[in-house]
Order: C-alpha cells, then sequence, then structure tokens
C-alpha cells in the first residue's frame, strides 16, 4: 500500500540471487525473538529519556537553522542556555513555541535573539500560564507538522524521480568522495556517477563524530573527509540530481548520521533528501567511545525520522572485525545485524530500509578465505530476506600494493554478486593509504561493473554442497551468534557492551562522551514532534496502532 | 648461510661464494661503498643505477594519473609532453580513458635516462635488532626488574586506531601478539583522537617509559604538524628527555620521524616484535647511558 512510497530498494536483473542456505526456521525464529528480547529492553530505556542531541533536532524540525557570528549552532545556544540552568528536563519545545507566542518572532529570528544574549529563554521554561497553553500547544504542533511536511515532500521527491529516472540494479556500487572540500567533492561524484557508481558517499572530516554540534554551510578544509552540514549535503543533492537527470539515472547521496549530533544529521538529512545514511545503534559505543546512554538515546529519535524519510540506513557491523579476529568472532557481527534489525524496526524502519552493514575482513591470504567470505554473506543474506544488505570489502589487508588490492576487490566483488548482496561498497585500490583519487573511483567501478555483467546470475546457478565447508560454517556461525544473544538477553545490552562482546571492546554505561547531555524526561516533558511523527509512521503502515513495530516484531 | 635464506633470481652460488649475503639487500649483492666504477652482480654499475624493465638500463617506469582536459588527442598528447617535461623518453600513452567532466586519465610507460649512484646513498634505519617476543622478554628481564610502561595513542582528530591496535592489543596481527602480550610491558592504549595534552598529562600519570603515536589520516599533511606538535609540546613540558618517542602510521618513515624530532619511525608493515625490539634495546641504552 503506501510502503512503495519508500522505494528505497533497487531493481534485481534476472538471476540475481543467493544459492540457497538450509538454515532451521526454528533458530532462525529464536535469535529474531532474542534480539528483540533486548531492544525492547533499550527502547523501554530510551523512550523515557532524551538529550541535547534530540532537543536540537527539535528546534530544527521547527526550522530553526543558521549559526551566530562565532559559529555556534542556534540550536545549540538555545539548548544549552536551558541546560545549563537544568531546565531542559521538559524539554526545549514549550519554552521555545511559549517565547515564539510572546514574541511573535519566526523561530530562527527567536533563536539568533537567544544566541545574542538578547533574549532569556529560561524565563519561559518555568510554566506556562493556562490561559495560553492553547495557543502554545497549538503553535508547536503547527512547527511540528511543518518541519514533518518538508520531510515528507522530500520522500515524495525522491519516488517520483526513481519512478520516473530509474535507478542502477543490485548491488548497488557504492563509492565515497573525501576531499575536504565539497566543491572538489562535487566534481568527484559527478564523475563517479558518469563512470557508474550508484551510491557517493561523502565521507566526513575525522573528528566530526565526536562534535557537539553540527558545523554551517559550505565548507572547504576538512581531513580525510568533508564536514556533514545542511548546506553540503543541499549542495551534492543538487550536483547529482543534476548529473542524474542527465544520466537518466537517480543517483544516492550517502552521509553518516552518527556520532554525538545523531538526530540532527538525521534531521538536515531528510530535508535535504539524503537516500542512505551510516546509522548504527552501536558504533559509536565500540569504535568513538560515545556513552552508550547517549547513543542509544540518540539512534531511537534519528532512526524514526529515518524511516519517516524513507532512506536507508547503513549500520557499521562491517567495522568489528577490524579489531576482533574475523575467523574466531564472525558470529558477533551475526548478533549485533539481529540487535541493529530489531532496534530499527522499533523505530518504524521497513525491511527494504534495512542497509544491513557486514564484511568479515578475513585475511585473504588464509587457505579458503573465499569459502569463509561467501558462508558469512550467505548467512547475512538468508537471515534478512529483501533487506538491501551492505556488503564492505575488507580494508584491514591492504598493503599499499595497488594491483594486489584490486584484485582482492574483485574476488570481493565476486562474493558480493553470487550471494546476491544489496549495496556493494567498492573497495579501491589505493584503500589505506591516501582517499580516493578521481582515478582510483574509475578503476574499482570499471572492474566491479565487469565482474558483476559476468556473474550476474551465477548466484541462482549454484547449489550448496549439503554438509560441505559453507553449510556447516554458516550455521556453525547461527548457533554461535545465538549463544551470544542468549548472553546479552539474560544480563542487558548494556551490561553486554561493558563485557566487551563486540568487537573485543569494553565500554561502560557511565563512560564515554556525551553522558552529561542525557537526563531523563520530567513528568510535564513535551515535544511535538514525537507525538506526529509516530502518527505519520502509523498513518504509512510503519508502526502499529500501539506505536511498535509492524508485525509485532518489538 | 645457505638454507636461511631464499635465494633471489638470477643470483648464482658463485654470486654468493663472491659477496657473501648482504643483510638488506639479500645474497650475493653487496655494493662496494664509494669506489667508482662499483660492480654488484650481474655487472650492475652501482654508481649510475637506472629503473630496469626487461632490459639493463632501459630506464623503464610507469606512470598513471589524470588531466583536468577533455578526453580526446590533445589529451593523450599533453600527457605525452607531462612526461617529457618530468624528463622522460618516448612517452607511450598505453591507455587513456573519457573521465567524464572534462577529466581524462592515462597510463603511461616511458623510459627513464636519469641514474642515481646507489654507492652514495645513506638512509636512516631504525638500528636495533629485531629480537622475537622470547628475546625481548628476556633482555628485559636482564636489565629491568620493574615492567616497562608503554603509552599508546591515535592523536588530533584521528579516528583509526587499526594500527596502533594491531602494535598494542593482545591480539596483534599476522600471528604477533601486540606489546599487552608481553610481560616486560604494562601498556595502555588511549585509543582514537586524544589532543597532545591529554597524552602528555596521561604519560606524566602513567609515568611513562614510551610513546606511540599512530597517524593514520594524512590529508595536507596533518600528521606532520601533530606529532611535530607532540614533542615541542613534551619539550616544553620538560617530558622529551625522559620518554622514547615512536610514531607509526602507512605514510610514515623512520626517517620523517626523526626530522620530525621522534627516536623512531615504522611504516607499513611494521609487527609488533619490530616495536618491541626497538623499545626495549632505546631503554636499555638509556639505562646504561644513566649509569
Amino acid at each position: 500500500m503506501v510502503q512503495s512510497l519508500i522505494s528505497t530498494a533497487a531493481p534485481v536483473a534476472p538471476g540475481f540471487s543467493c544459492p540457497p542456505l538450509p538454515l532451521d526456521p526454528a533458530r532462525v525464529a529464536r535469535a529474531r525473538e532474542l534480539a528483540g528480547k533486548i531492544a525492547q529492553e533499550v527502547q523501554t530505556f530510551t523512550e523515557t529519556r532524551s538529550t541535547v542531541a534530540v532537543e536540537r533536532t527539535v528546534l530544527r524540525l521547527f526550522g530553526v537553522d543558521g549559526a551566530n557570528e562565532e559559529g555556534v549552532p542556534l540550536v545549540n545556544a538555545c539548548v544549552d542556555r536551558l541546560m545549563a540552568v537544568g531546565l531542559l528536563r521538559d524539554g526545549v519545545a514549550r519554552p521555545f513555541c511559549l517565547a515564539m507566542h510572546d514574541t511573535g518572532l519566526t523561530p530562527t529570528q527567536l533563536a539568533q535573539r537567544i544566541a545574542d544574549g538578547n533574549l532569556d529563554l529560561t524565563t519561559y521554561a518555568e510554566t506556562v500560564p493556562d490561559a495560553q497553553w492553547a495557543a502554545v500547544d497549538a503553535l508547536g504542533r503547527k512547527l511540528a507538522r511543518a518541519g514533518v511536511d518538508r520531510i515528507l515532500a522530500q520522500r515524495n521527491a525522491r519516488a517520483e524521480k526513481l519512478g520516473r529516472l530509474g535507478c542502477g540494479v543490485q548491488p548497488l556500487k557504492y563509492v565515497i568522495v573525501a576531499s575536504g572540500n565539497i566543491h572538489e567533492d562535487i566534481v568527484q561524484a559527478r564523475v563517479a556517477a558518469r563512470q557508474g557508481a550508484d551510491v557517493i558517499a561523502v565521507i566526513r572530516s575525522t573528528g566530526q563524530s565526536l562534535l557537539d554540534y553540527m558545523p554551517d554551510g559550505a565548507t572547504t578544509e576538512g581531513f580525510g573527509g568533508t564536514f556533514a552540514t545542511q548546506e553540503n549535503f543541499r549542495l551534492m543533492r543538487a550536483a547529482l540530481d543534476e548529473v542524474g537527470e542527465e544520466l537518466g539515472r537517480y543517483i544516492r547521496l550517502c552521509n553518516y548520521a552518527s556520532g554525538l549530533c545523531m538526530p540532527e544529521i538525521a534531521c538536515t538529512g531528510a530535508f535535504e533528501r539524503l537516500d542512505m545514511m551510516l546509522n548504527d545503534a552501536l558504533y559509536g559505543i565500540l569504535f568513538r567511545d560515545i556513552n552508550m546512554q547517549r547513543t542509544l538515546c540518540d539512534q531511537r529519535v534519528s532512526r524514526r525520522l529515518s524511516a519517516l524519510s524513507g532512506l536507508i540506513i547503513n549500520t557499521g557491523e562491517d567495522n568489528y572485525l577490524t579489531t576482533a579476529d574475523a575467523v574466531e568472532a564472525a558470529h558477533t557481527v551475526v548478533a549485533s545485524t539481529l540487535v541493529n534489525e530489531a532496534l530499527a524496526r522499533a523505530c518504524g524502519l521497513q525491511t527494504d530500509q534495512l542497509g544491513l552493514g557486514h564484511a568479515m575482513e578475513i585475511d585473504p591470504t588464509i587457505e579458503n578465505s573465499i569459502l569463509y567470505e561467501i558462508a558469512n554473506a550467505m548467512l547475512i543474506r538468508t537471515l534478512f530476506p529483501g533487506a538491501p544488505l551492505k556488503f564492505m570489502p575488507p580494508t584491514k589487508h591492504m598493503t599499499g600494493n595497488v594491483l594486489r588490492g584490486h584484485v582482492q576487490d574483485a574476488l570481493f566483488n565476486l562474493v558480493g554478486i553470487t550471494t546476491g548482496q544489496g549495496i556493494q561498497l567498492l573497495g579501491m585500490p589505493t584503500e589505506a593509504m591516501h582517499t580516493p583519487h578521481i582515478h582510483d573511483r574509475y578503476l574499482s567501478l570499471e572492474a566491479a561493473s565487469l565482474v558483476f555483467a559476468g556473474a550476474r546470475a551465477l548466484g541462482s546457478e549454484l547449489l550448496l554442497r549439503p554438509g560441505g565447508f559453507i553449510e556447516t560454517r554458516a550455521i556453525a556461525t547461527l548457533e554461535a551468534a545465538i549463544g551470544l544473544l542468549d548472553e546479552i538477553a539474560g544480563e542487558g545490552l548494556m551490561t553486554g557492551l561493558s563485557r566487551g562482546h563486540f568487537a573485543d571492546i569494553r565500554r561502560s554505561p557511565t563512560g564515554g562522551r556525551g553522558l552529561d547531555g542525557v537526563f531523563e524526561r520530567g513528568d510535564r516533558y513535551w515535544d511535538p514532534c514525537e507525538d506526529l511523527v509516530t502518527a505519520e509512521l502509523q498513518r504509512l503502515g510503519q508502526l502499529d496502532a500501539q506505536g511498535r513495530a509492524v508485525g509485532g516484531a518489538v | 648461510m645457505k638454507g636461511e635464506v631464499t635465494l633471489r633470481p638470477h643470483v648464482t652460488e658463485a654470486d654468493i661464494e663472491a659477496h657473501g649475503v648482504d643483510p638488506q639487500l639479500g645474497p650475493g649483492f653487496v655494493p662496494v661503498k664509494g669506489e667508482p666504477g662499483a660492480q654488484g652482480p650481474r655487472g650492475v654499475d652501482l654508481t649510475a643505477v637506472r629503473a630496469y624493465g626487461d632490459t639493463l638500463d632501459d630506464g623503464q617506469v610507469m606512470l598513471s594519473f589524470s588531466l583536468p582536459v577533455p578526453f580526446g588527442d590533445e589529451a593523450k598528447e599533453a600527457g605525452r609532453q607531462l612526461c617529457r617535461q618530468m624528463g622522460l623518453e618516448q612517452p607511450a600513452v598505453y591507455h587513456a580513458h573519457d573521465l567524464g567532466e572534462g577529466f581524462t586519465y592515462l597510463v603511461v610507460y616511458a623510459r627513464s635516462p636519469y641514474a642515481v649512484d646507489f654507492t652514495k646513498i645513506s638512509v636512516p634505519k631504525v638500528t636495533s635488532h629485531r629480537l622475537d617476543k622470547h628475546a625481548v622478554e628476556h633482555l628485559a628481564a636482564e636489565h629491568f626488574t620493574r615492567k616497562l610502561r608503554v603509552l599508546g595513542a591515535c592523536t588530533g582528530d584521528d579516528a583509526h586506531t587499526v594500527g596502533i591496535d594491531a602494535i598494542l592489543n593482545v591480539k596483534g596481527y599476522s600471528g604477533e601478539k601486540g606489546l599487552e602480550a608481553y610481560k616486560c610491558f604494562e601498556v595502555r592504549n588511549m585509543g582514537a583522537q586524544v589532543p597532545n595534552e591529554v597524552l602528555l598529562r596521561e604519560a606524566r600519570e602513567f609515568q611513562a617509559d614510551a610513546i606511540l603515536v599512530s597517524q593514520v589520516v594524512t590529508q595536507k599533511d596533518c600528521h606532520r604538524t601533530n606529532l611535530a606538535a607532540l614533542i615541542d609540546l613534551a619539550e616544553a613540558e620538560n617530558l622529551r628527555s625522559g620518554i622514547v618517542f615512536v610514531a607509526g602510521g602507512p605514510r610514515l618513515s623512520h626517517t620523517i620521524a626523526l626530522e620530525l624530532g621522534f627516536d623512531a619511525g615504522f611504516g607499513p608493515g611494521t609487527l609488533p616484535p619490530d616495536v618491541a625490539s626497538f623499545l626495549i634495546q632505546a631503554l636499555v641504552a638509556r639505562q646504561t647511558a644513566a649509569q
């Protein structure tokens, strides 16, 4: 029904499929049940809390945009002021709407006054006179409506463009740009699109995940990537739309809704019609030492907005095995993917939005490394039918020998096409040496196109040897994942994370960055956006009448 | 010597008889330093060494690059002229590809007439012997009654901990356990994005004997700036002389690390025992000097 509006999953060519893997449906159901239990506990925890990033997101949905002369985003200026004096417990929406009602200013005008120190938001934070509440409530709903409608308009625009232009077939060819300068990135991205790229991911400047604000405006300086700003999103979107129209193929844009500004990036990305977001419930906790309470609260809001925008989320399990052992720890990737799925569905994300990321970082020099790759890829493919899985090549084993790296990537691409992966992150021959040069991307795209065309229907022609290595390995990995999920379901996700179950990394519930931005919601907490997003997800059939995952998964 | 080394192609038993085995260059290949006309095996004139394709002194090199000009015969000619300006002869465009948006990719083979005097080359190297884990432990036990404290971090904005983790974490890399697994080291790995100030504060508190800094992101040479700033700060805080400073990363070398004021630098392919060997020998040398 309305689900077709999402239109995220790309078409498939005849014969593109994964060979059948005989998993016991009862064991798969058991794995999901355990993951659902883990997610339910997280959901209960996060529903009663908010964070500074979530409150800033409310203001962005209201239409607040821009920064003051010192470069402090206006949303930060408003939220920080309330947080500093302990008046954020009931949310930023009520005092902000009351002040708007009182002053007659627009959202950005008001935020500008607050940021300049010309208006004290705390004077509006105590109580709302009963006589004014109806008007304030109506104003909040109106602002929320406008924000949500911006997101829905982009969702419809994507559906229209995909319907009219079409797009590449699965696996979508995904390449990165990372020059640090958005204008240079655009040149690189347009060339990549002409060479066959289906998805352009703009890598963020290293360190952005730890910034507790979103930089503002177009940026030309970054390290290892380009800052995620709403203006950079807009510029790249316009460039890809233009080249896509010319090529007659919709080009998807990807960024990173992760780190301390996860929900704000999801919101601004939804405004600017991003099509994919790296968005993992656990990645920031493990690899960036962001506090787990913070990230778990932030992922909920960011994923609800992404669900509404119709974009694909990519999870980051592909990074786990850069630190843990690929052969021994494969089951942790499977377990985490199941937890990420359950958390995502609880936020209204649908199957064709689940670009669950996986890759095994198996040392290509070990005997039969490709059999391990195939076993793991088939296991994930079979566990998540219909999801546009994102398959990422090993980067840990790139040596600087660019020609050897090119061969490794080609073999990995062969595994991707043979096992029916939805999105193929293309390795670059120069990976681990420098961010891609313009021709590195061309060489990767050309090689991937050759492999994909040559083996398009290979998966549908193959049957596994029953009881053979691949089948045995896949089933053993699933069993180990169920064992781990059972353990985590018993102790809770936060305890599980503190015991180092994932990626060999231990994190404490009160450690890491960003905990001081988490708070329990007060009795009078008010966020009109949250209610409206739930209502819209219900209207679209993405959440059930009780606000839970459709089909009662969680 | 035989049996310990793999013979390189074309090196005969007679070459090995005549020249022995050079620790860097392998069997049968000993340059006679500083002598005009010094010859290696196969009649190579070591005072004038050229690139090698399939015939001595053919000077064959391969380049690949893009030009911001539209694809076509003019782009190919531009590539050839650029190669000539690089001093290359007979540039042949093997492959040209239209990248679109006014860019052309070229693969060029050419002949470089230039030669280097190999007998005059001097490259600073980490001078320690490579010891295995057992030998490192043994040497440490001989000289120290306490554990040596090693502090590691990716500094500045760098969030890529793969390198430092491979060297420090028990798991290690490529079958070699990391420094955490060594009895003689007490390791503290601070992980990603550690500001230089915080690293040095930790070093003081931890009473570090050695600091290992990993830098993976190198855009606009930020690794150099950041590493140099660490040494400046350490000097200002009087911490430089008491601690062994080591830098590592895919774009680092011992030469670069020395330039930046470090005691050693490790590039791609480094394994935990390489670093452990250097650390233990440097720390033993310091102890001996102090006595």
